[in-house]
């Protein structure tokens, strides 16, 4: 099997309450683990909440300290470097340049006040040296590469001028100036209409296959994964609770969470009935429930659930793909009956 | 260029407003022109020529027209106590003022911008704690006081710098421009001090709040997730944007100023438009002080027009939208 090109190892990133402010530490991230190989797409998904922004901020080191703390014994392995290791020079010789970070919001996400041509130009200025003019031309290639229509004048355009898809898109073009081998994208589509939101992840797929970069999905919408993940990583209250293929995942999802979430999404080829709903909410990160974080919310808990934190368990079947499930149930299979 | 022009019209209609409510209220105050003060009795039949010979005996909308169809011709009447044209008073009057309220502005702004840009950068640190104090402390001072403080410390007890005046009645007419202009220099400090140092604390905090709030936007992690050096990010994307609010500071900065170099003129006899109105305002001389409105309104008017235009130059957002009114 090829090396992982980001080898993500037990990420740990507290948030620590303002003094006075009588909150605890959150534990938002706590001890998760994933690898993403070259040109593959991984989905993560996961309800608001668990995890998923945090974890994609964290492997740039985005997220603001304080009052966020990443903690000693976390790694992010990319290209036999430890990413939380590298004096802040060496860090920003990476962003941007070899792993690159599409957000969420197109809207609050571009610099008001330049143009989207400066902004797109920005990185391969600073990564590449390349002179202004020559860096406006590759902008111009940019927004041609992610079908922007009348390149040459929309170069000069400010945000207020494009419209939500197309600011993604300028986003998008921004990342990929210098072709990075790692995309982030925390929830590209999430702002837009749904028509854009197809468009903008066709749009990704093209351009992963053309420049054979691997990219990281970080998203809440099911849909998206099924349609554009080649694997997938299920957050839980700051942990990876389930990870497999998607198509072994949507076949055989094993932690209940996976299940439940799998059993909410609205399906056009079943036939009409109630949408199922996962009881409750996620917990606070202030405060997660002992033993399994889930249980709380699990129709199949049993005593040793509320015990007993259980460890990510291999739950491959027999000649299939790797598969594996932060439950119990896959010790004691026998336990898969609903209570309610 | 639609929007500059009722931009324009609307600061001319602003000063007319002006000019006229001020006409009426310094004819509706206490007291007449004419009369000095203290104990000495004047001949009322002297009075009465005096009035009618400055036209001041008619009915004030009577006064009212004869003042605008003057004004139509760019005459500003006579000054009851000056015994001279009010523009000749206010032309020489005028650089005084802008000089000191240049130099003040010079000193707010450049001040209160690098402070608070620097206190940003040190968030909740000692430096930022100590600064924010002092600003806050300084802030509240009122602008009277501090020019009593400062001339009593540096002008009477240390003698660093001259009590008053622009420039040193002997010295300065006897030697060459340049040393002249040194003690101009000499003259301004205390002045420009008192006026400005207020306003930068204010600056200063504003900046800092401008900076701290561009900071939490989501385009600032953008720039560090290209990649961008920390002294770009916050001197090209965070400074940049906070400049908007600096910019919207410096059109309300000019009332402040004007109204600060009254006081300040005061203190410092020094030979600006603000003295002139003070004086004008107790020796009921009306056609000055209706002139001193007209001239203060037009300054502030005008400081706003220039933030405007430079706030539409600075942010696209505006720029587009005035252009779409077009």
């Amino acid at each position: 099997m090829t090396e992982p090109l980001l080898r993500v190892r037990d990420l740990k990133t507290y948030f620590v309450a303002e003094r006075g402010s009588g909150g605890g530490t959150a534990r938002a991230v706590d001890g998760v683990s994933f690898e993403l190989f070259p040109g593959e797409t991984l989905g993560i998904v996961g309800e608001s909440g668990c995890g998923k922004t945090v974890t994609s901020l964290s492997i740039l080191r985005l997220v603001p300290e304080p009052p966020g703390h990443i903690l000693p014994g976390s790694v992010i392995e990319f290209d036999g470097r430890n990413l939380l290791a590298l004096a802040p020079a060496d860090l920003r010789a990476v962003r941007g340049n070899q792993i690159a970070m599409v957000f969420q919001e197109p809207m609050t996400s571009l610099n008001p006040v330049f143009t989207v041509g400066d902004q797109i130009a920005e990185a391969a200025i600073i990564h590449q040296r390349l002179s202004r003019a020559v860096a406006r031309a590759r902008a111009i290639e940019m927004l041609t590469l992610v079908g922007i229509p009348d390149p040459a004048e929309r170069v000069d355009d400010y945000p207020h001028q494009l419209s939500g898809g197309m600011r993604q898109r300028v986003m998008i073009a921004m990342a990929l100036i210098c072709h990075p081998k790692v995309l982030i994208a925390d929830e590209p589509t999430t702002a837009l209409d749904v028509t854009i939101q197809a468009q903008i992840l066709e749009l990704l797929d093209r351009l992963q296959a053309e420049l054979g970069m691997a990219v990281l999905l970080i998203t809440h919408d099911l849909g998206v994964v099924a349609g554009h993940a080649n694997r997938v990583a299920v957050m839980y209250a700051g942990q990876v609770v389930e990870t497999a293929t998607t198509t072994e995942l949507f076949d055989r999802p094993t932690h209940p969470y996976t299940e439940g979430l799998l059993a909410a999404v609205p399906r056009i080829d079943a036939p009409r009935s109630r949408l199922h709903a996962i009881p409750g909410q996620v917990p606070a990160a202030t405060a997660w429930p002992t033993g399994c974080r889930f249980h709380p919310r699990c129709p199949y808990a049993w005593n040793k659930c509320v015990a007993e934190a259980p460890p990510l368990l291999d739950a491959t079947a027999p000649g299939g793909t790797p598969h594996a499930a932060r439950c119990w149930l896959v010790t004691e299979p026998h336990r898969r009956v609903a209570k309610r | 260029m639609a929007w500059l022009v009722r931009r324009i019209a609307a600061s001319i209609a602003i000063v007319f407003a002006v000019v006229t409510i001020t006409f009426f209220l310094i004819r509706l105050a206490h007291g007449k022109p004419f009369i000095p003060g203290g104990d000495q009795a004047v001949d009322p039949a002297v009075i009465a020529v005096l009035e009618e010979q400055y036209g001041a005996d008619k009915p004030s909308h009577i006064q009212y027209i004869a003042f605008l169809r003057q004004l139509t011709r760019g005459n500003l009447g006579q000054s009851f106590a000056l015994q001279r044209p009010v523009a000749d008073a206010l032309a020489e009057a005028i650089p005084n003022t802008l000089i000191l309220t240049g130099a003040a502005l010079l000193l707010d702004f450049l001040l209160g911008l690098g402070l608070g840009v620097y206190q940003a950068l040190r968030v909740n640190r000692l430096p930022d704690v100590v600064l924010g104090n002092t600003t806050l402390f300084i802030y509240s001072f009122p602008t009277f006081w501090l020019g009593l403080i400062l001339l009593l410390v540096f002008g009477e007890w240390l003698h660093w710098f001259p009590i008053g005046g622009k420039t040193d009645p002997v010295l300065c007419p006897a030697v060459d421009s340049f040393r002249c202009t040194l003690d101009l220099m000499h003259h301004l400090v205390l002045p420009a001090l008192t006026l400005g140092v207020v306003g930068a604390a204010g600056t200063a905090r504003f900046q800092r709040a401008a900076m701290l709030e561009v900071a939490r936007q989501d385009f600032i992690r953008t720039a560090r997730a290209k990649g961008a050096p920390e002294r770009r990010v916050v001197l090209r994307h965070q400074l940049r944007n906070a400049l908007l609010t600096f910019i919207t500071r410096f059109g309300l900065a000019f009332p402040f100023l004007l109204t600060g170099a009254v006081l300040t003129e005061t203190i410092f006899a020094w030979p600006g438009m603000g003295r002139i109105a003070t004086e004008a305002i107790l020796r009921r001389d009306y056609p000055v002080v209706t002139a001193v409105a007209l001239v203060a309104s037009a300054m502030v008017v005008a400081g706003n027009l220039v933030a405007d235009l430079l706030l539409a130059a600075a942010d696209p957002r505006l720029r587009s939208a005035s252009a779409d009114v077009t």
